[in-house]
């Protein structure tokens, strides 16, 4: 994959000597750079050497973890399928890809919806838009740790600030264990990263509504369509080669994700909040278990490659389209 | 669009209202945060049902969160930590980026259309499938708890997206300009250094900041392949060393998320342009 320098010269003198008038010296780095398929290969080469040492091998690593009883400290030995079955087998592990599921299913549809309504509210014309603008993205640009902190002591079980709201405005007498129940923190956890995904969705998709011609618009809103018509048969469809990448980039981030659900519940209570990445980082760094834990993982692999495969067939499409 | 129809109270409703909801949920916790990081002790320890005359905001400010943060633990070394890294992970992704993608925009060669998709592949690679297998690479290496171990693991997800960013952008930049500083007896990577690389800085600006942010915000490598206190980036140590056991500092916490969000801050409040169209670019196809 790097750059050969066998192919430099020999063979390719005759594309090379076409755009060349003033003949520079023939040494070899400079006819080396002069030609097409040399240079691009040498210019590819930091980023295929850093790929390849950084996520090619430990993908070929991680895979190879997985069928061995690694732990720290001890390179274990071939086990087959072992880890595999044992996850197979395990009730959090279970619970985990449920959640998982749930989690990126939920928080994609509501991304999504308000995302969408953001949008359309910012594509209109107001006094310090802009400022609304740059407002918007800052739970997406502000370091998710941090402002899942910020959260976190919002649903702190004896300070929360929403409780406090609720009880004054006489919703609840009870306080809202928000992260000690498990239901109530899968919802808090989905609650965050909708929060955090909203702006990125609002900000793209606004991008794309840019790009929809108003007097479509207009015209239909002439010939008496109601708003909700002019979403529906107009914009939607215009929009949705945008909202599908979106959507894509979204799930895969969502489904791997790791930051919320281990800042404010670490997986608990009870194992109940895990999700693949947060189990596999408990089971591999946590208690160790290297193998164990590539294994899970490994188990947001096959979601991940038909995402990546669906989303490259849907940019071919539209490229030749 | 001029589209918006209807007078006053309608306008509220379907415009005003919503889009007021929209900020104060985005922005609040922000808020809270800034709050909380003046608040003392004793307003902030308050069970959330005793009686508050002052439940918005603090009639004493303190600035002794902050002063915790940095006489009681090393929070300036993680800022530190965290930039020095940034920046340079930023820098190597970006030479790597510019060049990729010129190559992958430019010349025409057998292998540019699978090596663009596996870049592109990489790109949605997510960090949380490879940290178990490549901890232990940086320790076969002799990377851990050194910043080496991140500046050099954080391109992988950078440079993917510095290409692509890249790429599209040079695909925008005439031919022509190239052939003529050819014609004129500049070599290809001159051409390519002189002219073309001018031309995008906007992209590389766009680039760089989204790039910038990126590593700022990561955190699982992070987690994972630093251990000692002082190697720490603030996410991490944030984290790690202001919650003990089942005891939160909340004061210092708050302190730290705001702080330790400032720089992105500051980054993002002087390019929102450039981060934007880093942004909308990264997403098109």
């Amino acid at each position: 994959m790097t750059a050969k320098p066998i192919a430099g010269g020999r063979g390719d003198a005759a594309t090379a000597a076409l755009p060349r008038p003033r003949v520079s010296p023939a040494r070899g780095l400079g006819r080396l750079l002069e030609d097409e398929r040399s240079l691009a290969y040498l210019l590819l080469a930091p980023t295929a050497l850093i790929l390849t040492m950084f996520i090619a091998y430990p993908f070929l690593r991680g895979v190879w973890l997985a069928v061995t009883s690694a732990t720290v400290g001890d390179p274990g030995e071939y086990v087959g399928m072992k880890n595999f079955q044992r996850a197979w087998n395990d009730t959090i592990f279970h619970r985990t890809a449920i959640n998982t599921f749930v989690y990126t299913g939920v928080t994609t549809v509501f991304k999504l919806a308000l995302g969408m309504w953001l949008a359309l509210l910012l594509n209109r014309e107001f006094r310090a838009k802009r400022y609304a603008r740059a407002f918007i993205l800052l739970p997406f640009i502000i370091p998710t740790v941090l402002s899942t902190l910020a959260w976190q002591w919002m649903f702190d079980p004896t300070f929360s600030v929403i409780n406090w709201c609720l009880w004054q405005l006489g919703l609840i007498t009870q306080r809202i264990n928000w992260l000690g129940d498990e239901y109530l923190a899968l919802i808090s956890i989905i609650i965050v990263n909708v929060w955090r995904g909203v702006p990125f969705y609002a900000i793209s998709l606004l991008a794309g509504l840019q790009t929809v011609n108003p007097e479509l618009q207009e015209a239909a809103a002439i010939d008496g369509a109601t708003a909700w018509q002019r979403f529906w048969r107009i914009t939607w469809p215009l929009l949705l080669p945008v909202t599908m990448v979106v959507v894509l980039f979204s799930v895969i981030q969502t489904f791997a994700d790791f930051q919320l659900v281990y800042v404010l519940t670490r997986g608990g209570p009870a194992n109940a909040t895990h999700l693949f990445a947060t189990y596999a980082y408990q089971i591999g760094v946590g208690a160790g278990l290297l193998g164990q834990g590539a294994a899970i993982s490994l188990a947001l692999f096959p979601v991940l490659f038909v995402v990546v495969v669906l989303q490259l067939w849907y940019i071919r499409r539209t490229e030749t389209a | 669009m001029a589209m918006i129809q209807g007078s006053g109270w309608r306008k509220v409703a379907v415009f005003y209202a919503p889009l007021f909801a929209f900020i104060f949920g985005l922005l609040f916790p922000f808020y809270w945060m800034l709050v909380t990081t003046f608040r003392p002790d004793g307003e902030l320890y308050r069970p959330w049902n005793r009686a508050n005359t002052t439940p918005f905001w603090t009639t004493h400010p303190t600035l002794e969160h902050i002063r915790y943060l940095f006489t009681d633990t090393l929070f300036g070394t993680w800022l530190y930590n965290t930039m020095f890294i940034s920046i340079v992970s930023t820098l190597i992704s970006l030479f790597c980026g510019l060049l990729a993608g010129y190559a992958l925009a430019r010349l025409r060669f057998r292998l540019a259309g699978s090596l663009g998709t596996s870049i592109f592949i990489t790109y949605l690679v997510p960090p949380t499938l490879l940290f178990i297998p490549l901890a232990e690479i940086t320790r076969t290496f002799h990377l851990t708890d050194t910043p080496w171990a991140l500046i050099l693991t954080y391109p992988t997800f950078l440079i993917p997206f510095c290409t692509w960013l890249l790429m599209g952008y040079f695909k925008t930049i005439p031919k022509e300009l190239e052939e003529c500083a050819r014609i004129d007896g500049a070599s290809r990577v001159q051409a390519m250094v002189r002219i073309i690389f001018p031309i995008a800085m906007p992209g590389i600006l766009s680039a760089g900041i989204f790039a910038f942010t990126l590593s700022w915000n990561e955190f699982i490598y992070a987690l994972v392949f630093l251990s000692t206190t002082q190697q720490k980036t603030v996410p991490v140590g944030v984290v790690s060393e202001l919650i003990r056991g089942d005891v939160f500092y909340w004061g210092p916490l708050m302190a730290g998320a705001l702080l330790g969000s400032i720089p992105v801050a500051f980054v993002y409040a002087f390019f929102v342009e450039h981060y934007v169209a880093g942004l909308t670019g990264s997403v098109k196809g």
